[in-house]
């Protein structure tokens, strides 16, 4: 690690005030700390926010027919939470097939949805990266790619973001809370949080300079507790990354179709979502033949880089067994995974 | 502020206060093995992937090549030292470590202090209910000699849980299930 300069401030505006200077936060370390360990990222100047999560920032209360997750509550604690197990199934089975049971009592809410790329290329000082040092090019696009991105991927980057949390987050529409020095605040909507990488991949998110995650959002979903499903598709049973997740949740009117939502990890820069497929399927049967169709739908303008070209497949595939899964019912999905 | 700065913390190690002066980027494992003098705790991988550094922080198991000293000021750290409520007089293991023997859950024998640490870890989360929740639930520690069967039966064994026979697995399939939420 590069030698850096170490602050813990005991209060919330010490924490921004400190972030409007320039300094880096940590949380959970998880990510951060490795990255610093391989030179990836080299921050002058950490703030350990820890200090503040006492101050609310570490909480999970209801919240206008919803729930907020506090940015500094750990994923271990939010994905087992009574009140997430009960109302949103579908965020504790994403929060759970993700890391390891270790990590997730370090990692936390806001630091999970700043996770950066696990791109080979990325991680390796010794090669090229736009997005580790912008303009120095992409050796992924002909190399290492069999984790990497086939949606919404640019000539400059085709990385694709690991959470699985966030996955269930952008089905959920979640909204991210943030605060900056001077009594900035805002609220940034799921789907804008993220960004796609296109010609500055080196900005992962909209957050600005400054700005730090206070708590997540989440609207009430009581219509899809019954019938949502995450399934994580890998290269082992347990603690790696997704090749594809699909994030599935479905309202059942009988057997018609009355709400859905489908969204995808392991594919794009940012968690993938194509509301037009989701309309495109209200008011059909919950068939294998609908479903299909809307995966069909999801994945128009994908393509692969070689040694990814598989997800083209996996990916529809992965959409049809998520749905059907989830119109099985939730209860029936726990415990479901390819 | 200088980057190359000491920082004073204290850490209770295996119920013992102790005071150490920290540049910024010590790990908590390095000061465990380098200047606590608790080389139990193992260095792997040092990148979170393999589970050998972990350790009881506050009482939940962490990696703990992942955090730093500076930001464990206050907090109590158990390592596989500590583990044991026995005297030296009188030799008596924690039930997993004595589970471990019975079991021969160790080959090489590197892992198995954040084997043992996260199991440890787990029975206090009181999250599995089956064989196939303490599989999964074991997932963040790496044995490369491969004595997974045995490191579960093991953690099995304290927790009261059985592995289910072949073609009866309690999970679907056979697959280790991610979510564990049977309850």
């Amino acid at each position: 690690m590069n030698p850096f300069s170490f602050t813990q401030p005991k209060d919330i505006d010490g924490v921004l005030a400190a972030m409007a200077a320039g300094a880096r936060p940590v949380a959970g370390g998880t990510n951060l700390l490795d990255l610093m360990k391989e030179g990836t990222m080299q921050p002058a100047s950490v703030v350990d926010i820890n200090a503040i999560a006492t101050q609310g920032l570490d909480r999970i209360e209801e919240h206008e027919g919803g729930l907020r997750l506090g940015a500094l509550a750990r994923n271990a604690d939010t994905a087992y939470h009574p009140l997430v197990r009960e109302r949103y199934p579908l965020l504790s089975s994403a929060i759970l097939a993700g890391a390891s049971p270790q990590l997730r009592n370090m990692a936390t809410n806001g630091g999970n949805l700043l996770q950066r790329t696990r791109c080979v290329y990325f991680y390796d000082v010794g090669t090229p990266c736009n997005k580790r040092e912008p303009g120095t090019g992409c050796p992924a696009k002909a190399g290492i790619n069999r984790q990497l991105g086939i949606l919404g991927t640019s000539e400059q980057c085709i990385a694709t973001h690991p959470s699985d949390m966030c996955v269930a987050l952008r089905a959920l529409d979640a909204t991210v809370h943030v605060r900056s020095a001077n009594g900035g605040e805002r609220a940034i909507p799921f789907a804008e949080f993220h960004r796609l990488p296109g010609d500055r991949p080196d900005i992962d998110s909209n957050l600005q300079p400054g700005e730090l995650i206070t708590h997540i959002a989440l609207p009430d979903a009581a219509r899809f507790t019954g019938h949502s499903a995450y399934i994580k598709v890998r290269d082992r049973l347990s603690y790696a990354f997704a090749l594809v997740s699909v994030a599935a949740a479905l309202e059942l009117d009988g057997d018609t179709v009355r709400d859905v939502r489908i969204a995808l990890g392991g594919v794009a820069h940012k968690p993938w979502r194509v509301e037009e497929a989701e309309r495109g399927l209200v008011g059909q049967p919950a068939s294998e033949a609908a479903f299909a169709q809307a995966a069909e739908r999801i994945l128009q303008g994908a393509r692969g880089y070689g040694q990814n070209d598989f997800k083209l497949v996996l990916a529809k595939n992965a959409i049809v067994q998520a749905l059907t899964t989830a119109k099985r019912g939730t209860e029936a999905a726990k415990g479901v995974q390819q | 502020m200088d980057a190359y700065q000491q920082h004073p913390i204290r850490l209770r190690i295996n119920g013992q206060d102790r005071e150490f002066a920290v540049e910024s980027w010590v790990t908590l494992l390095d000061l465990l093995r380098e200047r606590a003098g608790m080389t139990g705790t193992k260095k792997g991988c040092d990148h979170g992937q393999c589970g050998a550094c972990t350790v009881l922080l506050d009482g939940r198991r962490v990696n703990s090549c992942l955090t730093l000293a500076v930001m464990q000021d206050g907090h109590e750290v158990t390592t596989i030292e500590g583990l044991a409520q026995g005297t030296e007089a009188d030799g008596a293991l924690h039930p997993l470590q004595q589970a471990f023997i019975d079991h021969d859950a160790f080959q090489c024998g590197y892992c198995t202090p954040g084997q043992i640490c996260s199991a440890a870890g787990l029975i206090a989360e009181g999250q599995a209910r089956t064989f196939d929740d303490v599989r999964e639930l074991m997932s963040g520690n790496i044995c490369r000699c491969g004595a997974y069967p045995q490191i579960s039966r093991a953690v099995g064994e304290v927790l009261g849980i059985a592995p289910a026979e072949p073609g009866n697995a309690s999970g679907q399939q056979g697959f280790t299930t991610g979510s564990v939420l049977t309850s």
